[in-house]
């Protein structure tokens, strides 16, 4: 944290390298936003891609909140949901009247409702942190929800709202028809909500947001309302999430009411937290991981939700940090030369790990083959074999696959991994 | 009108005592681990689950005993290798625990047992009609689930009043330290309070299951108004716990058998929104389609105007 005080501090001084090293991780990300869809030309992975922008948006208002601030939410969905259902109205009004509203600006609308709602919701809601305001944002988010079956007038029924995203004016005369130009118009808006979110996490305000969430009554004592900070914190994670709803509105042409519920809320949760909430761009990798493996995971099993379930269980278990968190330590250890004379255990743990997860796969697998598909008989494919799940025999090895891989990872390799890096574990 | 009245009490009475039965184990868990437990749900339905397929082969009679049982044991493996091993780092962590046990659960329910909801019926002992009231009949199920949650309630309160594992529990609610300093094993009486409160959630489900329906929503359907119920009434608190679940039950059950509206309210003083105005919607709402909302605008203002609840000693 002291280095980051210290480069913020340099300020328009630094040298260029300081601004080298800090501009690389954006540059990257424009270069491979411009990339993906040369290589991915499908029309169902720019869609796909666009969702992940989508989502990176919405989890890194998330972690505006709980990495942050510590505000753990479980109704951010919400300030997502109005912001989309509001955007949703406004392109439907300009369908109707001809209003002149370029697209370019329509999730600037989503975003002016989720600030709207996240005042309001924010101003009842941030009086306490902790377990106070959780319930709270499940509370808000249980009743928006609920109101969406009630208030069927705003909120469509259940069929939804739908709008087309090609009637307004474009500001640069663009055809929006096609995904790809929607794809970079929501990656515009993504790159720059992603860089508003770096610099207010280098504020005043994004400071006093982790001094809060560490120790509200030091940070009270300094002068600055808890309250207030966490307040601030809430409205624009609100107005982020409110962009984000806007820039769904464009994509998927269609608002239901699961964009205000439980399950969306869950989703960025679980996004944020996967990735990891203890770095910025944590969430932005989560964000990936998820819309992908609900894109593509869904199709090639029927499994995907509990892996979903369980890698999130074991994130929290194990690796609190989240896979960001992970990999950045171990990056950081390799620079450091800690990985020198422990680079044997080390891959050796992870094979036994990968030995273990496949023997885990293969008797999920297998048993949501015997216990949902219609005939449990019939041979299905596993990895590169062709099982009979109603015999003894495929279950026992994967079994053993499992238990052997797990057995070596904890009985053998974890203490050879300590040893090796002198004592003290992970 | 008596009428209505009288079987609204009743089946609110009813339904906010299955409530409690959930809201109690959940309430004992939070005072004593800090752990608002985001599957307790889950195990409510995984009860309901267990009991239906017990009672294929055993029976309703020994399913009611054992599948509380087993979902305990279930409890007490989770706290000991799951939360046990969160709880070091801190409280949010074990509250995403056990929101991500509460997928799990729920996804392994729909790979055991599939989507479709379970053929799960009242035994035929039970399955005729007690008294008539008001010419109509009120079946011998639904009181019976009313003994089973007064049984529940006397049965803990003697725990935790008379007995000496309750002494330790009732410490362990205000002070662990202290009770820990006193020689006591806090981290196996969370274990086994844990696995009680999970039991308990069971006992709920083992009934609740037959009186609405066994399907893998139903956890999602119970969490969030349980999680209501137990800050209503106070995070921690027993008899809190119980006030608002019959507060809860009674209001939703009211709401939805009494139709009423503002318009009605209105009408009765001459006075009437216009149907264009803005709030108009909200004016001719009757109380059927806002009995869903109704515990959540409770929670809220509980939580804006009185933070430790109705009963809560602690704000948290």
């Amino acid at each position: 944290m002291n280095t980051t005080q210290e480069r913020v501090a340099a300020g328009p001084n630094a040298s260029a390298a300081v601004w080298a090293q800090r501009l690389w991780p954006w540059v990257l990300g424009a270069g491979v936003v411009v990339v993906m869809p040369v290589i991915f030309t499908s029309s169902y992975a720019i869609t796909l891609m666009s969702h992940m922008g989508v989502m990176i948006v919405f989890a890194l208002s998330y972690n505006m909140l709980l990495g942050n601030t510590g505000l753990l939410s479980f109704g951010h969905a919400v300030y997502f949901g109005l912001g989309a259902y509001t955007a949703m109205h406004v392109l439907r009004y300009i369908q109707a009247t001809g209003f002149g509203l370029p697209i370019e600006l329509i999730p600037l609308v989503g975003a002016l409702a989720g600030l709207f709602f996240g005042i309001i919701f924010g101003s009842v809601s941030t009086r306490r942190a902790g377990v106070v305001f959780a319930m709270i944002s499940l509370g808000i988010g249980e009743m928006v929800h609920a109101s969406a079956h009630i208030f069927t007038g705003f909120f469509g029924g259940e069929a939804g709202l739908f709008g087309n995203r090609t009637v307004p004016s474009s500001l640069f005369g663009v055809d929006y028809g096609p995904g790809i130009a929607v794809y970079y118009l929501v990656m515009v808006w993504t790159l720059l909500a992603a860089v508003a979110m770096y610099l207010l996490r280098q504020t005043p305000l994004g400071w006093m947001a982790n001094a809060v969430r560490d120790n509200p009554e030091r940070a009270q004592f300094v002068g600055y309302s808890p309250q207030m900070v966490r307040f601030f914190q809430f409205a624009l994670a609100a107005t982020f999430a409110g962009l984000a709803g806007g820039l769904y509105v464009l994509v998927d042409e269609i608002v239901t009411d699961e964009t205000v519920g439980m399950i969306q809320s869950g989703t960025v949760l679980l996004s944020a937290y996967i990735g990891g909430i203890g770095s910025f761009f944590g969430p932005v990798l989560g964000a990936i991981l998820v819309v992908f493996l609900e894109g593509e995971l869904s199709d090639i099993t029927d499994a995907w939700l509990l892996y979903f379930g369980l890698l999130f269980v074991l994130v929290v278990m194990f690796a609190p940090q989240g896979i960001f968190g992970v990999l950045t330590q171990q990056f950081f250890a390799w620079r450091a030369g800690s990985w020198r004379g422990s680079l044997g255990p080390r891959l050796y743990g992870v094979a036994s790990l990968v030995v273990a997860a496949i023997g885990v796969v293969a008797v999920i697998e297998m048993a949501y083959h015997y216990f949902r598909h219609w005939n449990p008989a019939e041979p299905m494919a596993l990895f590169i074999f062709e099982v009979t799940v109603t015999g003894p025999m495929p279950w026992a090895v994967a079994l053993t696959v499992a238990v052997a891989g797990l057995a070596a990872y904890v009985g053998h390799a974890r203490p050879m991994l300590r040893r090796a890096m002198g004592g003290g574990g992970r | 009108m008596l009428e209505v009245i009288a079987f609204s009490l009743l089946n609110g009475l009813l339904y906010g005592m299955l409530l409690f039965m959930l809201s109690s184990g959940l309430t004992l868990i939070f005072g004593m681990m800090g752990v608002l437990n985001f599957a307790h749900a889950s195990f409510y339905m995984l009860g309901a689950y267990f009991a239906y397929t017990m009672g294929l082969y055993t029976g309703f009679w020994v399913a009611l005993f054992l599948a509380p049982v087993l979902v305990a044991l279930l409890g007490a493996m989770v706290e000991r290798y799951g939360l046990r091993r969160v709880h070091q780092h801190g409280h949010v962590p074990e509250l995403l625990f056990t929101f991500g046990l509460a997928y799990v659960i729920e996804e392994l329910v729909r790979l055991f047992w599939g989507n479709i909801p379970m053929n799960y019926r009242m035994p035929e002992a039970l399955n005729f009609p007690l008294f008539t009231l008001f010419g109509t009949s009120y079946p011998a199920f639904r009181v019976f689930m009313l003994v089973v949650a007064v049984v529940m309630f006397v049965g803990l309160y003697l725990l935790l009043k008379k007995t000496r594992a309750g002494l330790i529990i009732q410490g362990s609610l205000s002070r662990p330290d202290i009770v820990s300093a006193l020689g006591h094993n806090v981290p196996q009486a969370f274990m086994w309070v844990f696995a009680f409160g999970t039991g308990l959630a069971a006992l709920g489900g083992v009934i609740g299951g037959i009186h609405f329906v066994t399907e893998p929503g139903m956890a999602f359907m119970m969490g969030p108004i349980v999680f209501v119920v137990v800050v209503l009434g106070g995070l921690g608190s027993i008899q809190g716990a119980l006030i608002a679940s019959i507060l809860i039950g009674v209001l939703q059950t009211f709401a939805l058998s009494v139709d009423w509206s503002l318009a009605a309210l209105g009408a009765y003083f001459g006075y009437a929104v216009p149907p264009d105005h803005f709030f108009a919607t909200l004016w001719y709402m009757d109380s059927t389609r806002l009995a869903p909302i109704l515990p959540y605008i409770l929670l809220v203002l509980m939580l804006i105007f009185r933070p430790r609840g109705l009963m809560g000693k602690r704000e948290t």
